[in-house]
């Protein structure tokens, strides 16, 4: 198994580290004749307007959403969730717009207000999963089949839809490994 | 967005100002451009043009350079400006041990600070303490026991000196190279000799040998200080930075969109010779250079910091 890691800009290094803990080999994309052979794809934390620029600019936008609409597995996780949504509040920005779901950009507030919490994943057991939320997101509202994983103080902070998974949050920060275990589920299965 | 209901601290163990989301927030910067900007139009260029984060500043370090005179951070009305055009990551500068100047940037909600060697120096003998902050911290440094001694105090991210507004890219490339030098001679040495060391370097032991440990400093490391050309970029980022400040080189240039989006594009491919060839053609003029050796002492920035 192969899964690619976004690497235009932003955290695509922590991801890879992750990867090959959990034993899955990672290749780094960044044009799009590298997208062939890959499982799976993990769109990183960084700026989702940077990420646009350069998808736009480098032809990678078509691509991608070709592979995920035909059923390549993906995980965003922050920028990574942005750039996956439907609708972004307030920007035209370009955008993969494959799963279901309205978001808000730095919807928590600026760097300062940057936190830490612990949060109930039912899907990864009893056991709270912390999170990382640095400028994050957040989902107001999505519709179906997208599905709810998590929410915190009522926002919708991990979704899936079929086989596209989104953390507003940073898994690859932590040393907690179950979401990328998940996600390397999601691709096997 | 002020009416917005924050995680307020109460169940969920939640804690904000954390090292983890400090270091974290440079970690999403790598591979990207941060870009110096006057003005709001400029803030809106460099987010148009794939900038990771804007610099907002009243004059850019040519012009600081060219002026003379105390320079200071910037005026908040000129910050919260360049805050409402953009919805990238927003820094600013404060002098070196200035912690007052800092305060202010933290309540105006900036999202980094630079405590930085181009404004004038408030305190000739101490930086600030930047564990006492909530907002992260980058510092320069032009070797590694300058970095380690900058991230002891709490800074978050590092960038190379550089000499800043001069357009010459010699100084970055000297400072990248020496700290790079050194950690691969760290991890070389005996164990027996690592104290030596960092008594040598002057830089605190703990962080020596966690340096040694990953092979890279703790925190991510970005080139500034002269870079003004797309091939500036990825020479540096093939040193070994994870990413890049371009101050006076885009806004003095006579085509700034297009020398800011080669700049990002030469960041992200920075091993791509064929993609850097395309995207260094038809740039117009770069910003105006200066040979750093013709510089008196006291006009190199660099020597700011202790």
């Amino acid at each position: 198994m192969v899964i690619g890691v976004l690497a235009l800009q932003g955290g695509f290094r922590e991801h890879i580290a992750v990867l090959e803990r959990c034993g899955v080999k990672a290749k780094e994309i960044r044009k799009k004749e590298e997208l062939d052979g890959i499982d799976g794809l993990i769109i990183p934390g960084g700026e989702s307007t940077t990420f646009g620029r350069l998808m736009v600019d480098f032809g990678l936008l078509d691509p991608l959403v070709n592979l995920i609409k035909g059923g390549l597995p993906v995980f965003g996780t922050c920028a990574g969730l942005v750039v996956l949504c439907r609708e972004i509040v307030g920007s035209e920005q370009p955008r993969l717009g494959v799963l279901n779901a309205r978001v808000r950009r730095n919807a928590f507030g600026r760097q300062v207000d940057s936190f830490e919490a612990d949060l109930e994943v039912p899907v990864l057991g009893p056991e709270p999963f912390r999170g990382v939320f640095i400028r994050a997101p957040y989902i107001e509202e999505l519709w179906p089949p997208a599905e709810v994983l998590a929410t915190l103080e009522g926002k919708i902070v991990a979704a899936r839809q079929d086989k596209i998974l989104v953390t507003a949050f940073h898994p690859e920060l932590t040393t907690d490994e179950r979401f990328h275990r998940y996600f390397i589920g999601m691709v096997s299965g | 967005m002020a009416l917005l209901e924050k995680p307020n601290g109460e169940g969920n163990g939640v804690k904000k100002g954390t090292w983890v989301v400090k270091k974290g927030l440079a970690e999403m910067l790598k591979g990207g451009v941060i870009m110096d900007v006057t003005t709001p139009e400029q803030a809106k260029i460099a987010e148009e043009a794939g900038a990771c984060a804007v610099m907002a500043l009243e004059r850019v370090p040519a012009d600081i350079r060219a002026s003379g005179g105390v320079a200071r951070m910037a005026d908040p009305t000129v910050i919260l400006r360049i805050m409402e055009a953009v919805t990238i990551p927003v820094m600013a500068k404060v002098r070196i041990g200035h912690f007052v100047e800092a305060q202010i940037l933290e309540a105006l909600g900036v999202d980094y600070i630079d405590e930085s060697e181009v404004l004038t120096p408030a305190d000739e003998e101490f930086h600030i303490n930047k564990h006492a902050f909530k907002v992260p911290f980058v510092c320069g440094a032009r070797n590694l026991g300058e970095a380690l001694r900058r991230i002891g105090e709490g800074a978050a991210m590092i960038r190379t000196k550089g000499e800043a507004g001069t357009g010459n890219v010699v100084e970055a490339v000297r400072h990248m190279r020496l700290i790079m030098s050194e950690i691969r001679r760290l991890q070389n040495m005996p164990e027996e000799e690592v104290m030596t060391f960092a008594k040598n370097i002057q830089a605190p032991y703990e962080l020596v040998m966690e340096t040694r440990k990953l092979g890279r400093l703790p925190v991510v490391n970005f080139a500034a200080g002269g870079i003004a050309t797309p091939a500036d970029a990825a020479l540096m980022m093939q040193l070994g930075a994870d990413g890049i400040f371009v101050g006076s080189g885009i806004f003095k240039s006579s085509d700034p969109m297009k020398r800011a989006r080669a700049i990002v594009a030469a960041t992200t491919y920075y091993n791509d010779p064929q993609v850097l060839a395309e995207v260094s053609k038809d740039l117009g003029e770069p910003m105006p250079g200066i040979d750093v050796a013709t510089l008196r002492p006291e006009q190199r920035l660099q020597e700011r910091g202790w």
